[in-house]
């Protein structure tokens, strides 16, 4: 790659919300308006102290931020090579990275006097973060979760309605999270006047790409000053690893390091029952080609006429047929690596991390751990990985049971 | 010229208002709406609107989604649907064609191609609901080059700062969403939207047509009143997807047509 890319990855989008090709703002006239005025609200909160102000103090107070940087000594051993870091953002409150984002946004709706949040949700985390937010400020809650999701994240739909929310299952398509998402946006286009869309993760029309990725950049940020802490002053990690659904996770650890040429970065992909001609995955970048949905250009899953096909995966917060525009540009510039680990693999990435760290992992961030264990044993110790756990697996206890062969209903 | 400007031009010196019907393209196969989009000229249509399928239609109610999903698992595609449309210009070469639908399908067949394949099939014109006048560059423009309408929808939200934006490259008409919403849900009073359609008519010599939420023929004479012509989509597709036969469909779309055209 040429060496001048470096010091202009983190320059995007442009003022078209653009990261080279994809991104973009493809949306009906009726919400044009709309995401208009939440990017100037956005603008200028991004250089507004007071805002930031307030978004650390929630962070640190109800959050629990900065959550650790944790090595896994036994894990390194066990796989005997390079030295393997996890960032801990499984141990936020509601148990995800996905309040980083949900706290940015809902602070923007307050301040646009929005009274009414829309989210959708496939795994259900960013339901519940959004839930827990807007119980904590007295907004009006409601999410759209498609109907298959809904029977197989039951703990947090039950979460979301104790917290007030109300959910709404959606039977359109296969019942999934780009249906919940279709309908999200239905319903944003019906309710403009007092409704904010909270989305949740790097996708759809500018701004949201950028502003999520803001949101979620403390987690990078938090491993740079962690990590120099631990392992001297100006160490860099070697490689960063995180899971992908929309990206949201993997763009907050990411983005701080773009432009640092040392750090090797890879985004792990959903590889569902394998990548291949079957297309039961949800690898977008490892299996698919640019298209237009929800918003923006990006990597999409889909047939020869452009039609979005359904993704497959164990792990219902990668069961999206996209992934965000930013993560397509750094695929098609190089700047990152992308790469697709089965179910399977990933089942096998939970176990290891609950026998040996004593850390239940959420099914998505076992997909990033499941590649550090194929890369580590290659190299060298002093080379350091830092792994994104961005979830705890309380909720995924129950799937994981059911293909392990167990039987835990009550 | 196009068919579409020729059309209004005809209208606009009879002093009648346009009736503009959608349905859509392979609902439920291509045989039953190829046969229903031929009968709509005698039924009093002035311009079709073909919608295109697609699997996320973010914009429609359920009865278009499901209109939508009727066709694709019926196996209908883009090159169907072009196909229709050079079948049906066999036997009328004036009535206006506008193919609605999402920008996925044209962008995977790749613009130039699908513009030139649209417009040998005998397509004047295209609404194309995820494509804001922001997005110009990737149809709107090139298929004014093209020689096609691209047709806008201006909305209730479509600001008096915004709405110069949004005529700038539209042709052909506009299309006045009468509400913020999806289709098929409920209509919006006639008089609500004069004034908008006053206030977009201020800003363009462009017809100004309303749809979202007719479904009577009083509401198509109502709204077509305070406009140059009215939309119907999902109360017709809905008999569609009732198995209604072509004929009793066809003699709906004539209760709506008669209805726009006394106005
Ligand atoms: C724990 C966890 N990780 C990852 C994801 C995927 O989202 P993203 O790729 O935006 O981080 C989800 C989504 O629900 C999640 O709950």
């Amino acid at each position: 790659m040429a060496d001048d890319l470096f010091n202009s990855f983190m320059n995007g989008p442009d003022e078209r919300g653009r990261f080279g090709d994809f991104g973009g703002r493809f949306v009906s006239e009726t919400l044009m308006p709309l995401i208009l005025d939440l990017e100037a609200e956005y603008e200028k909160a991004k250089t507004d102290d007071t805002f930031w102000a307030e978004m650390d103090w929630l962070w640190k107070h109800y959050v629990g931020r900065p959550s650790p940087l944790y090595f896994a000594e036994r894990l390194t051993d066990h796989l005997g090579g390079a030295k393997i870091y996890m960032k801990r953002d499984e141990l936020n409150h509601t148990g995800a990275h996905k309040i980083n984002n949900v706290l940015g946004q809902i602070i923007l709706a307050r301040r646009m006097g929005k009274t009414r949040i829309i989210a959708e949700t496939g795994a259900g985390q960013h339901g519940v973060a959004t839930a827990t937010v807007c119980a904590k400020f007295g907004l009006k809650c409601i999410v759209y979760m498609g109907a298959h999701d809904v029977e197989r994240q039951a703990p947090n739909v039950f979460r979301m309605r104790l917290l007030g929310a109300e959910v709404v299952p959606v039977t359109s398509g296969r019942g999934t999270l780009k249906d919940a998402m279709n309908d999200a946006l239905r319903d944003w286009v019906t309710n403009v006047r007092d409704t904010f869309y909270c989305i949740g993760t790097v996708a759809g029309p500018h701004p949201y790409p950028a502003m999520v990725r803001d949101f979620q950049s403390i987690i990078g940020k938090e491993v740079r000053w962690q990590l120099a802490e631990q392992e001297g002053e100006g160490r860099l990690p070697d490689t960063v690893i995180a899971a992908i659904g929309g990206g949201s996770n993997a763009m907050g650890l990411f983005f701080p390091f773009l432009d640092d040429p040392s750090v090797r970065i890879i985004g792990v992909e959903a590889g569902g029952k394998g990548v291949d001609e079957k297309m039961e995955h949800c690898a977008s970048l490892t299996g698919g080609r640019p298209g237009v949905l929800h918003g923006n250009r990006t990597y999409l899953l889909q047939d020869d006429d452009g039609q979005i096909l359904e993704g497959f995966s164990i792990s219902a917060g990668l069961d999206y047929p996209g992934i965000g525009p930013e993560h397509a540009w750094l695929h098609e510039t190089g700047r990152a690596e992308y790469v697709a680990i089965t179910d399977k693999e990933a089942l096998g990435a939970f176990q290891l991390s609950c026998a040996l760290e004593g850390i239940i992992p959420a099914l998505e961030p076992s997909h990033a751990l499941a590649h550090v264990m194929k890369i580590a044993p290659e190299l060298p110790r002093d080379h350091i990985i830092v792994m994104n756990m961005c979830g705890r697996g309380d909720k995924d206890i129950f799937a994981v049971a059911k293909h392990l062969g167990f039987d835990i209903r009550t | 010229m196009t068919r579409i400007d020729d059309c209004f031009a005809r209208l606009r010196a009879q002093g009648r208002k346009a009736f503009v019907s959608y349905i859509m393209a392979g609902d439920p196969d291509v045989a039953t709406s190829l046969e229903l989009m031929k009968g709509l000229p005698a039924a009093g249509v002035d311009v079709i609107e073909l919608g295109m399928p697609f699997t996320d239609p973010m914009a429609d109610g359920p009865t278009i989604q499901l209109a939508g999903q009727r066709a694709l698992e019926g196996g209908q595609t883009l090159q169907k649907t072009l196909d229709m449309v050079a079948e049906f210009r066999k036997g009328d070469n004036t009535t206006p064609i506008v193919m609605m639908g999402y920008y996925n399908p044209i962008y995977s067949r790749g613009v130039e191609r699908f513009l030139a394949d649209a417009t040998a099939a005998g397509v004047d014109g295209l609404i194309v609901v995820d494509l804001p006048p922001e997005e110009d560059e990737e149809l709107c423009i090139p298929a004014n080059r093209a020689g096609m309408n691209f047709i806008r929808l201006a909305t209730p939200t479509t600001d008096d700062r915004r709405l110069p934006k949004v005529l700038q490259n539209t042709s052909g008409f506009v299309y006045y969403v009468s509400i913020t919403g999806i289709t098929g849900a409920a209509a919006a009073e006639a008089t609500d939207v004069a004034p908008e359609v006053a206030r977009i008519k201020a800003a363009t010599d462009l017809p100004v047509i309303v749809g979202f939420g007719i479904r009577s023929p009083e509401t198509a004479k109502a709204i077509a009143s305070v406009a140059d012509g009215a939309v119907v989509g999902t109360a017709i597709v809905k008999l569609v997807e009732e198995k209604r036969p072509v004929a009793e469909i066809l003699a709906f779309v004539k209760g709506l047509a008669d209805g726009a055209h006394s106005a």
